[in-house]
C-alpha cells in the first residue's frame, strides 16, 4: 500500500510534433501503409543494429586484402553487398580512395543524403547548414575545423552525394600496421576518416 | 576564437534521435518508401525543399522537423493524408494526452471528444 502524498497529478501532454506524427501513424496504420512493429524493428535497427562499424570492416578488409580493395575500387555496390551490407534505398556506392596526392571529402548539399547502410545515419554537424555549404566552398577550411591539417600539395576532392549514389572514403592505411588482422585494423577506422572529416587513427 | 564552434556538434557524437517522435518521423519514410508509396529520389527533393528553405537552424536541430513537413507535404500531395486530417487527428492526440492521467498509455479514445 502506497502512502499518501499529496503530489499534483500531472497530466500527460504531446507536444506539436510528438502528436503529429502520433496522428500520421494513425492514419497510415488505417490505410494499411504502414505496420506500428514494423516501425519499431527499423528504429531499432538505426539506433542499435547500423553504424559505423560496418563501415570500418569494409575499410579494414580493403586494406588486408588487394583484390578485395580492387572489387571496392571497380564496383563498391556489389563488394560491400558482398559482407552483408545492403541499402535500403536501392542506391549505388562508390568508395573513394584517399592517396598522398588526393584527399577525399564527402558531403550532401542538397539534403543529407548518407550511406546509411555502411555508417549509419549521419551526424548531426553532417545535416547542418554550414557544413552542407562550407564542405564544397572551403574544404580545406572545414578540414582544420575538424583539426585535420593535410599537406599543401595534397588535393582535396569533394564527392557531393545524392538520392542515387553514396560514397565511402577509404582512408589510408596507417603506417606500423603491417601483420595486423582486419579485426585491429577496423578499430582504426573512425566514421569521420570515412566521411573524410577524418584520418584513420594511427597504430598505438 | 574557437573555430570548432563554426560547426555544430562537431566534437559531440549526439544519440541518433533526440526526441522518440524523431525516430518515429524516421521510420516511417523509411517504412513508406519500402513500400513504394515513393521512390527514394521523390523524397530527397521533398526532404531538399525543406531544409534549403531559409530560416533553418545553424545547428541543424530542426532537421526531423523539416524531415516531418516533408513527409506530410508528400502525403498530401499524393491524397494519402490531407493537412486538415492531420491537423485535427493531431489535436485530438493532444487533447486525449491531456486527459490521460499521468503514467498511463495516451489512448486517441481518451479524447473527450472522441465520438462525439
Amino acid at each position: 500500500m502506497s502512502h499518501d502524498h499529496d503530489h499534483h497529478h500531472h497530466d500527460n501532454e504531446l507536444d506539436p510534433m510528438a502528436a503529429r506524427v502520433r496522428a500520421l501513424e494513425t492514419i497510415l496504420t488505417q490505410k494499411g501503409l504502414i505496420d506500428p512493429a514494423a516501425i519499431d524493428v527499423i528504429v531499432e535497427t538505426y539506433e542499435t543494429k547500423v553504424g559505423p562499424r560496418n563501415g570500418a570492416k569494409v575499410v579494414a578488409k580493403a586494406w588486408s586484402d588487394p583484390a578485395f580493395a580492387d572489387w571496392l575500387k571497380r564496383d563498391a555496390t556489389a563488394a560491400i553487398a558482398s559482407l552483408g551490407f545492403t541499402g535500403r534505398q536501392g542506391e549505388h556506392m562508390q568508395a573513394v580512395f584517399n592517396t598522398p596526392e588526393t584527399h577525399n571529402i564527402v558531403v550532401c548539399t542538397l539534403c543529407s543524403c548518407y550511406p546509411w547502410s555502411v555508417l549509419g545515419l549521419p551526424p548531426v554537424w553532417y545535416k547542418a547548414p554550414p557544413y552542407r555549404s562550407k564542405a564544397v566552398i572551403d574544404p580545406r577550411g572545414v578540414l582544420a575545423e575538424f583539426g585535420v591539417t593535410l599537406p599543401a600539395e595534397t588535393k582535396i576532392r569533394v564527392w557531393d552525394s545524392t538520392a542515387e549514389l553514396r560514397y565511402l572514403v577509404v582512408p589510408a592505411r596507417p603506417a606500423g600496421t603491417d601483420g595486423w588482422s582486419e579485426e585491429q585494423l577496423a578499430e582504426l577506422v573512425t566514421r569521420d576518416s570515412m566521411i573524410g572529416t577524418g584520418l584513420a587513427r594511427e597504430a598505438a | 576564437m574557437n573555430r570548432r564552434e563554426a560547426l555544430p556538434g562537431l566534437s559531440a557524437d549526439a544519440p541518433v534521435f533526440a526526441e522518440p517522435w524523431q525516430a518515429e518521423a524516421f521510420a516511417m519514410v523509411v517504412a513508406l518508401h519500402e513500400r513504394g508509396l515513393f521512390s527514394w529520389s521523390e523524397w530527397a527533393e521533398a526532404l531538399s525543399a525543406e531544409v534549403k528553405q531559409p530560416g533553418a537552424a545553424e545547428d541543424g536541430h530542426d532537421y526531423y522537423a523539416h524531415w516531418l513537413a516533408a513527409l506530410e507535404k508528400l502525403l498530401a500531395a499524393k491524397g494519402v493524408a490531407p493537412s486538415r486530417d492531420v491537423d485535427q487527428l493531431a489535436a485530438a492526440w493532444q487533447r486525449a494526452a491531456h486527459a490521460t492521467p499521468h503514467g498511463k498509455p495516451i489512448a486517441l479514445e481518451n479524447d473527450p471528444l472522441h465520438g462525439g
